[in-house]
């Protein structure tokens, strides 16, 4: 495992929202060992700094894509990146979703905004497969409708549900309107056999993980992605405590049955 | 690391004889010397540069010096500073980038060349809390090459205690006035009729080579047996202790406690305790660009769990604004989640916490503190094991 960056190369730059944008990534030279979806990278902008990013897009190839919403000096300089730029990388690191343990079982996908991206990958490997799952759901929640990534791409999947709801329309939303969990009345899944991959932000991430098992769900059924501040990645930094987990390392997508207790304490 | 060479006894030109030795080898020796009112680290170039006559007065947010009329060397606690300040220095940096006329960054890592440390005056609860950092910097995924290559190099030279000051609490926090695993050489310092002597015992091949090039005797009966119940006698002088309970149980099982409250009321939230601990090892980074703007480096420095910008999310703020969860985070962490993360307490006991708070906050007295509200905190349900 390297501890410097390796070159990354931008070969497109698409923007999803006014402060989101998709880099996708070659290498320039070496790669990186293969990413599974759910792990992340540590992004260099060079003069500005690295932060941790999960993977929105893993290819055979050795290629990338990293989606960054804009709101900090780096993730805004990571925005600014266009095509032929070259960014640092270093990773993989942290856990996978672990959709292996999935096969055989409905599937229930819930994003909040840009935690749409970590996901990403996980649901194009799953509809990709079909015969190896059962009923697969995605369930899409964002603020405002400028503010949902993947607009084009989420009606496109093919799969059993797929629901997308805003907190706010705007006048020309015709779509659901109210949190990502009413959702779940409408996605076809039964409970005792089924898998949730959940990111978005901690509050969205709570109620999700409450309701699902809520219904039946088995909390180790239900995988969250969460973040914290990450200097090193490498389980060094201690910046990415929660109680007892480094979320580096034993993150950042981890079982509801082990966090569940954690995220109830304030200020964890 | 064992070794069956048998224990010798070095006399104080003998000690002094030492120090120069390992200069002679090439090594950057650093040791106890004293330097602004307090027994510092530092490097030393010869063995009278120790702190020879000198002993330390400690309690809660009090440190001081004291002569002492028998001319020990080593009887004095734990200083402001820890190994940690060589092996795992406040700043340093990581690597470097300079950007190709068509905009392509070269990384360059940090030439890994550090001095072949050789530490000498290790106490016991230093000397485990080097094995702490080490299992958290060398021992998991991914090492801390850096901190390895520095570790590696290093000659560990213990000395046991027999003086343990007013905040010391080793014996309660598992560990003793007596050396642990871990050492090259562990030296106890003896005083009485027969003069000021120091007894050694080897700890590894590169200790036993040492020591043959240094003028030395074998040790007798006595200075064994003066030397054996000096240490004896030290761990029963403990000037503190923590709560013989399970602290890691007590703890996972407090996070609503309301003693939280009560020391976040003093706790100025100033990092001291950190910076002073031996085993507090977290770090940020921050990059460095030069006018040109084609080169930047990474740099690494100490952080801090009590620093705001510590758990700073953007878009979302601190996780931990308050003086409350701050505290909480450290003392938790050290005494409970260390294990889960690095599979021991974190910490050794040595006291460094409790003399530097500038508001004298005892961890000692908060442990004990959280023992006495437990039937509260249970009844309360904290949803925690």
């Amino acid at each position: 495992m390297t501890a410097v960056p390796l070159p990354y190369r931008v070969t497109a730059h698409r923007r999803e929202t006014a402060d989101t944008a998709t880099l996708y990534l070659t290498p320039v030279r070496e790669a990186l060992p293969d990413f599974a979806p759910g792990q992340f990278a540590m992004v260099h902008c060079f003069g500005r700094g690295e932060i941790p990013v999960s993977v929105s897009s893993v290819q055979a190839t050795g290629g990338l894509a990293h989606t960054v919403r804009a709101v900090g000096a780096v993730s805004a300089g990571l925005c600014a990146a266009r095509a032929g730029d070259v960014v640092g990388l270093r990773g993989p690191y942290g856990t996978a979703w672990g959709l292996e343990a999935a096969r055989g079982r409905d599937v229930i996908v819930v994003a909040g905004g840009i935690g749409l991206a970590p996901l990403r990958p996980l649901i194009l490997q799953t509809v990709a497969a079909p015969e190896a799952y059962g009923r697969v759901s995605v369930l899409v929640g964002a603020r405002t409708p400028a503010d949902l990534v993947g607009r084009e791409e989420i009606p496109r999947w093919p799969t059993a549900f797929t629901g997308v709801t805003v907190d706010r329309p705007d006048p020309g939303w015709h779509g659901d309107v109210g949190l990502v969990t009413a959702l779940l009345d409408r996605a076809p899944f039964e409970a005792a056999r089924t898998s949730a991959f959940v990111c978005g932000p901690e509050p969205m991430i709570r109620a999700t993980a409450r309701d699902l098992t809520g219904r039946g769900v088995a909390p180790e059924r239900v995988r969250v992605s969460l973040e914290r501040n990450m200097r090193c990645a490498t389980g060094h930094c201690g910046h990415c405590q929660l109680g007892p987990l480094l979320l580096c390392r034993d993150g950042p997508v981890v079982g509801w049955d082990v966090v569940e207790d954690l995220l109830s304490v304030r200020e964890l | 690391m064992t070794t069956t060479a048998p224990a010798a006894v070095l006399d104080r030109a003998g000690l002094d004889t030492l120090v120069t030795t390992l200069v002679a080898q090439g090594r950057t020796v650093i040791g106890p010397t004293v330097r602004d009112g307090a027994v510092v680290l530092a490097e030393l170039s010869r063995g009278d540069q120790l702190p020879y006559g000198w002993g330390v007065e400690l309690d809660a947010g009090r440190y001081r010096l004291v002569p002492r009329a028998d001319g020990a060397a080593f009887a004095h606690s734990a200083g402001p500073q820890s190994w940690k300040n060589w092996l795992h220095p406040a700043h340093e940096r990581l690597w470097s980038a300079d950007r190709a006329p068509d905009g392509t960054p070269a990384y360059t890592t940090e030439p890994l060349d550090p001095p072949q440390y050789a530490f000498l005056g290790v106490r016991p609860c230093d000397l485990r809390a080097i094995a702490i950092q080490d299992r958290v910097l060398t021992g998991g995924a991914y090492e801390d090459s850096r901190y390895g290559a520095r570790r590696r190099r290093a000659l560990l030279i213990a000395v046991e205690c027999t003086e343990p000051g007013g905040t010391c609490f080793c014996v309660s926090a598992g560990g003793g006035p007596a050396a642990g695993p871990g050492y090259d050489l562990a030296l106890t310092e003896v005083l009485d009729g027969d003069g000021h002597r120091f007894l050694v015992r080897v700890g590894s091949e590169d200790g036993a080579r040492l020591l043959e090039q240094v003028p030395h005797r074998a040790a007798d009966p006595a200075t064994e047996a003066t030397a054996r119940a000096s240490v004896e006698a030290a761990a029963g002088r403990m000037g503190r202790a923590l709560p013989e309970v399970d602290i890691r149980e007590l703890l996972a099982a407090s996070p609503d406690a309301e003693r939280w409250n009560d020391v976040a009321s003093r706790c100025l939230t100033c990092a001291n305790c950190t910076m002073v601990c031996p085993t507090c090892f977290c770090t940020t980074t921050e990059e460095v660009t030069d006018l040109t703007g084609d080169h930047t480096e990474r740099w690494q420095r100490w952080d801090s769990c009590f620093d705001l910008d510590f758990s700073h999310l953007h878009g979302g703020g601190p996780v931990r604004a308050s003086a409350r969860s701050r505290y909480r985070q450290w003392l938790t962490h050290k005494l409970s989640t260390w294990y889960d993360q690095f599979g021991s307490s974190g910490c050794v006991g040595c006291g460094r916490c409790i003399a530097w708070c500038p508001a004298g906050i005892d961890i000692t007295e908060e442990v004990r503190a959280m023992d006495a509200e437990r039937p509260v905190s249970h009844a309360g349900g904290t949803g925690e094991q």
